[in-house]
């Protein structure tokens, strides 16, 4: 069981060191031995200072930066309000909206791509990160719809009367004491989500390809030309790429462990 | 004084009508106890009265007030649940002192309050625990204070004790109890167990499916049970119930006589084998056939009697009640 655990990580694990060690060296020794570690003839930070030099690199990454957060932070709120009304009130068409939103999980928001660019044209939108924020929203919006509201019927039904005897509103109980008992699941939607928006180049590219409103992955095409690809510029903006995505990963990860494991070990 | 009245309560949940036409009136500082086999309704009617559940016609008024309109919390009751309800992320403290937090109370009467209750019921040096660190009988005991703390004009209770072990169930019972006397406000408890109902209660209301079959003390519910369902529910073991046409074959009426109002006579009436015999120490329960029909029959003190013999009962006639066939007293 571990032996198969531990080869699958090696194999899903190697693409990502390759990249890393060849962001370390030469371009001939890339091309050479592309798998052998960087050693003293081999090394060289080219990549890197190409990348850094380039300038926009930073404002690349906050862009990036930018459209992640805030996309994260809206679907958690729209996501965890909407589940929380789904279970918690009964009003008429609740089911029927339940299905109504978990249906995005089954269509790919691309399939509406040439629509979403129309509209993004006639609201003013195209170039803008609200642009990316708003398709992203609404890209993570029923998977996270759908997992908040399975986690939020597992909250005691005593526990909210006993917060309503209490005297706290519908929002206080939301806020104080429902979301910080599905802190678990919103970490699991957090990873998700980001993961899929930090490493988009579909919709950086077709709604917001200004130089002021690329994210990193656009960022890091332009190394990549139709003739000649600038191997050791993407090699090390790639590797750069992947840092924060494993900063905050492993900061949900305590959290996205529980979540994916409770109710299974109580 | 009324402490609580409901006039012509009634709840439907979708088509199906699960309490009907309840009226209930509740003195001051009366303990009363819905007492009921599952699903009759006595947790819909306590949510009722809580205002978590609203009835779909009728009115509710406590202290004169009528409160079918309001929120639960301008209700001036407090509420303790089964499971405990307790808010896993504070600390024992923090559970009680919430409510009147947001009853923007002041510091001092928090503390105060938190320090009389903590004190009344044993917590004082589990303030700074979490609901996780403690065991059921506390978790229990930290629901009953978020209760007290509020200094409610009624106190309601849903199946407090059903979550805990034979043991501290009684114990818990006994502070219940003395909880009641100390604080003597109106108390309003709903349970299953007719031994708590017996125990706790100045009045017990018996529900079954949604209609209050009788209402009264302990006593005169076991004395004088209205219907073969009053009957049967309270006390345990519960009564025996025979067809009197076994005894006069004129009779089409039922037949009721409590475990311990039966006696072994050589002389007596009922044939019946010994099919098991469990010893208490201080009861022995005979469980015996008589024909194809189980009867119990409660003797104090200890006997030793052979299982499958053959014995024969007698009861004293003026302990017996009958029933006619819709389950009436006759």
């Amino acid at each position: 069981m571990h032996g198969a655990l531990i080869l699958y990580t090696l194999i899903a694990l190697f693409p990502v060191f390759v990249i890393v060690i060849n962001s370390f060296k030469k371009r001939k020794s890339i091309f050479r031995e592309p798998l052998s570690l960087p050693d003293a003839g081999s090394f060289s930070l080219v990549g890197y200072e190409t990348v850094l030099k380039q300038g926009e690199f930073f404002s690349y990454f906050q862009n990036s930066m930018i459209v992640t957060v805030v996309s994260l932070f809206f679907i958690l709120l729209f996501g965890a309000m909407a589940a929380f009304a789904l279970s918690e009130y009964r009003f008429p068409g609740n089911k029927w909206m339940g299905l109504y939103l978990a249906l995005g999980i089954m269509i790919p928001i691309r399939i509406g791509t040439v629509a979403i660019l129309e509209l993004m044209v006639s609201t003013g939108l195209v170039n803008t990160l609200t642009a990316l924020i708003l398709v992203y929203i609404a890209q993570g919006l029923p998977l996270a719809v759908f997992i908040l509201s399975e986690f939020m019927h597992q909250v005691s039904d005593d526990l909210k009367n006993a917060a309503r005897v209490d005297g706290l509103s519908e929002y206080t109980i939301f806020f104080r004491i429902v979301l910080p008992l599905v802190r678990p699941a919103m970490a699991t939607v957090a990873v998700f989500n980001m993961i899929p928006i930090w490493n988009d180049l579909w919709f950086p590219l077709i709604l917001a390809p200004a130089e002021a409103t690329k994210t990193l992955t656009l960022g890091s095409q332009v190394f990549i030309g139709q003739y000649v690809t600038n191997w050791n510029a993407v090699l090390s903006a790639l590797s750069m790429a992947i840092l924060p995505v494993l900063i905050l990963y492993v900061i949900f990860s305590r959290q996205l462990i529980r979540g994916i494991t409770s109710g299974a070990v109580k | 004084m009324i402490a609580l009245s409901l006039n012509g309560v009634n709840k439907y949940f979708g088509k199906t009508q699960v309490l009907k036409d309840i009226d209930i009136s509740i003195e001051d500082g009366e303990f009363v106890v819905f007492v009921g086999p599952s699903g009759c309704g006595k947790s819909t009617l306590l949510r009722i009265i809580a205002g978590l559940e609203d009835a779909s016609s009728g009115s509710v008024s406590i202290a004169g007030q009528d409160v079918t309109y309001e929120a639960p919390s301008k209700r001036g009751i407090a509420m303790v649940f089964q499971s405990y309800a307790l808010y896993p992320h504070l600390n024992v403290k923090g559970n009680m002192s919430l409510a009147l937090k947001q009853e923007k109370q002041s510091k001092d009467v928090i503390e105060q309050r938190i320090a009389k209750a903590a004190q009344m019921l044993n917590l004082e040096s589990y303030l700074n625990r979490f609901p996780s660190e403690l065991s059921g009988g506390q978790r229990q005991r930290v629901a009953i204070g978020r209760a007290i703390v509020r200094e409610p004009t009624l106190f309601l209770f849903d199946e407090p004790l059903s979550n805990l072990d034979a043991a501290l169930r009684m114990n818990t019972r006994l502070e219940i109890a003395n909880l009641h006397k100390q604080l003597a406000t109106t108390m309003v408890y709903v349970t299953h167990d007719q031994t708590e109902a017996m125990t706790l209660a100045d009045k017990i209301v018996v529900l079954r499916d949604g209609v209050v079959e009788q209402t009264g003390t302990p006593m005169e519910l076991y004395n004088d049970p209205r219907n073969q369902f009053v009957a049967g529910f309270l006390g345990a073991p519960s009564m025996n119930f025979l067809p009197a046409s076994v005894f006069n074959a004129t009779d089409d009426r039922t037949l009721g006589v409590r475990p311990e109002d039966l006696f072994i006579d050589e002389a007596g009436p009922i044939s019946a084998q010994v099919n098991h015999v469990e010893q208490l120490g201080g009861d022995t329960n005979l469980i015996v056939r008589m024909d194809e029909r189980q009867l119990t029959l409660r003797l104090f003190g200890q006997h030793h009697i052979a299982e499958d013999s053959r014995i024969r009962l007698n009861f004293a006639n003026e302990k017996a009640y009958y029933f006619d066939a819709n389950g009436n007293r006759a």
